[in-house]
């Protein structure tokens, strides 16, 4: 049940340039689904719609929920300056989230870029307890992308298995984009779970149809309500969508992620 | 004061309660208040119905529907503009088909609030089919006409910023509608009098304002439009001094009902909504801002009944002196 409350917030800290780590004490951390995320709702009244910002991680007791953003605009900057015990009025739990089970008893790839990495902790920490049928293991390879050798959440990522990094400016593992990370390190996988920028989900879908596997990618688009009824946030898809009857998903109801394969991007 | 009022007051102050009375009317349809959802805003009431009882409201009236689906425009269609929003979905829409099987039928399972469907369409005949069809149900109460969508190319706002485009899409709308129709009238026009007047000398029912205020946002960092569409309709909060004056003028001009709206935030706004000459009010963007805020009003305009012990909505619209 989608609910609007509040937050309070536990710590924040700064993890790289522009890019805050916040804890939030919630009641929305008890039933969340890696890839899932919440509206963040700034608290001056001339900036009035909900941030749609990913779920990190959220806490064993499922008492508190951490996000990672990178400051984009004055709601984000706003936020950057949150204290521990402060409130947030918070929307959520928003969009479907990963298809866990899709990943279980496999290889697989979490491939995320920029400040499309941080859903991949709590996708990572939920596949990794859990195994595929006859007890088989998840080995999990993650690829991500960054700018520079501002690797943030790397660390938390090897918990759960290898990481490989590609950066763009050559400082860190591979010079260039995850793409070329998989070339360089001749990776392998049956399914891919991503999250980052278009280009980079452009290139991944590609890479997914030819080597026949599934890839679920998280979308990030411009919204409005967060609830599927403003329309706003729209992605082309293959077949026709069963909201519109048109051929457009609703990126926040529908998605974030989606089967590569179903959505034109 | 009024010997009903006096009374009134009197029971009240001795503690007894007593209920203001809510209901009000649009074009001979009654409503058990005036707390409705701007079209667009609340699709048909199923992602909403989440947050909010909605037997509660007076009215859901839907997103726009055509009579063949709509797919609207390409991403971004909306971006925040300070104290509101601007948008170019472009009525991305289901069609009637669809329409009258499923959200339809979901609505009506709310049988306190009543249904008003938003009627979009690029041509004349667009519009007829439509209205036709809705004809065939009798639990739609009312029809918005929308001719001042400004985020579609070809129809909508065309037919909403002429004054003899405007009477003649109504007069024809009203040789084949069944329900009542209500026209929706955009806020770009030099006098949105003379669109009220031409639309009530056309036979118009009731009219509905304002739509949104056609503006544009650009990304300097990205040196790009912030919205595909280049121009968007603005919302919010920022629009609501001009939709009262809007309001009060039309209410001036016409004796059709109005249901009135633009960016209601709070009972407070709502209030200003009625007492300019409302007869029924809408939230529209604030949806998004507070999903409950549909029925925190329709609470907050009932307090405000009983601390100026109002009996009657009806007392309020157009009270303005």
């Amino acid at each position: 049940m989608k609910q609007k409350t509040i937050g309070k917030v536990i710590s924040q800290r700064e993890l790289a340039p522009a890019i805050f780590d916040l804890w939030l004490e919630t009641e929305l951390a008890r039933d969340v689904k890696p890839g899932q995320f919440v509206g963040v709702f700034p608290k001056d009244k001339s900036t009035l719609l909900p941030r749609p910002i990913s779920i990190c991680e959220v806490n064993e007791e499922k008492t508190a929920l951490r996000i990672v953003y990178r400051i984009a605009g004055q709601g984000t900057k706003e936020f950057s300056g949150y204290q521990a015990g402060e409130t947030v009025q918070l929307l959520g739990v928003l969009g479907n989230g990963f298809p866990v089970e899709e990943g279980l008893g496999k290889r697989v790839f979490l491939m995320g870029g920029g400040i499309g990495v941080p859903p991949m902790v709590q996708l990572a920490k939920v596949l990794s307890s859990k195994t595929g049928e006859c007890g088989a293991a998840t080995v999990i390879q993650s690829i991500m992308g960054y700018r520079d050798a501002q690797n943030f959440l790397k660390g938390e990522l090897e918990r759960y298995g290898e990481v490989f990094v590609a950066t763009e400016d050559g400082s860190v593992g591979t010079k260039g984009n995850v793409m070329d990370a998989i070339r360089e390190n001749a990776l392998k996988a049956d399914v891919i779970f991503a999250c980052g920028p278009m280009p980079m989900l452009r290139a991944i879908k590609n890479y997914a149809e030819e080597q026949g596997i599934p890839a679920y990618i998280s979308l990030e688009e411009h919204m409005a309500c967060g609830v599927g009824a403003c329309l706003g946030c729209v992605v082309k898809t293959k077949e026709v969508d069963h909201h519109s009857h048109v051929h457009n998903a609703r990126i926040c109801t529908d998605g974030p992620v989606f089967e590569a394969r179903e959505v034109e991007i | 004061m009024s010997l009903e009022n006096k009374i009134l007051s009197s029971q009240s102050d001795a503690g007894e309660a007593w209920m203001p009375d809510l209901r009000t009317s649009i074009a001979g349809v009654e409503f058990q208040n005036p707390v409705m959802t701007a079209s667009g805003t609340f699709g048909s009431g199923m992602e909403y119905g989440e947050f909010v009882d909605l037997n509660r409201l007076g009215a859901v009236v839907t997103k726009g529907v055509a009579n063949i689906p709509w797919p609207g425009n390409p991403t971004p269609r909306v971006t925040e503009v300070y104290g509101g929003m601007l948008n170019a979905i472009g009525l991305q829409n289901p069609g009637i088909d669809v329409f009258m099987e499923r959200d339809i039928p979901f609505l009506k399972q709310y049988d306190k609030t009543k249904i008003i469907v938003n009627v979009c369409g690029k041509s004349v005949q667009d519009y007829v089919d439509v209205v036709e069809r809705l004809g065939e149900e009798p639990a739609v109460a009312l029809l918005e006409i929308n001719v001042s969508c400004p985020n579609v190319k070809e129809g909508a706002i065309a037919f909403g910023q002429k004054a003899d485009a405007l009477y003649n899409i109504t007069a024809e709308l009203k040789k084949h509608a069944r329900q009542p129709i209500m026209m929706k009238l955009s806020p770009n026009v030099t006098d949105i009098t003379e669109m009220a007047r031409a639309a009530e000398a056309a036979g118009a029912d009731a009219l509905s304002l304002i739509n949104t205020i056609t503006g544009m946002k650009i990304d300097i960092h990205r040196r790009r439009f912030a919205i595909a569409n280049k121009t968007g309709g603005m919302s919010g909060p920022a629009i609501k001094p001009i939709a009262i004056r809007m309001v009060w003028q039309v209410a001036q001009a016409v004796k059709l009902p109005i249901l009135g709206m633009g960016g209601i935030a709070t009972a407070e706004d709502a209030i200003e909504f009625l007492l300019a000459g409302a007869s029924a009010i809408s939230v529209g963007a604030m949806n998004f801002v507070n999903p409950y805020a549909t029925v925190e009003i329709l609470e907050g305009i009932e307090a405000y009944m009983r601390q100026y012990k109002v009996e009657k909505l009806t007392d309020l619209i157009g009270a303005v002196r």
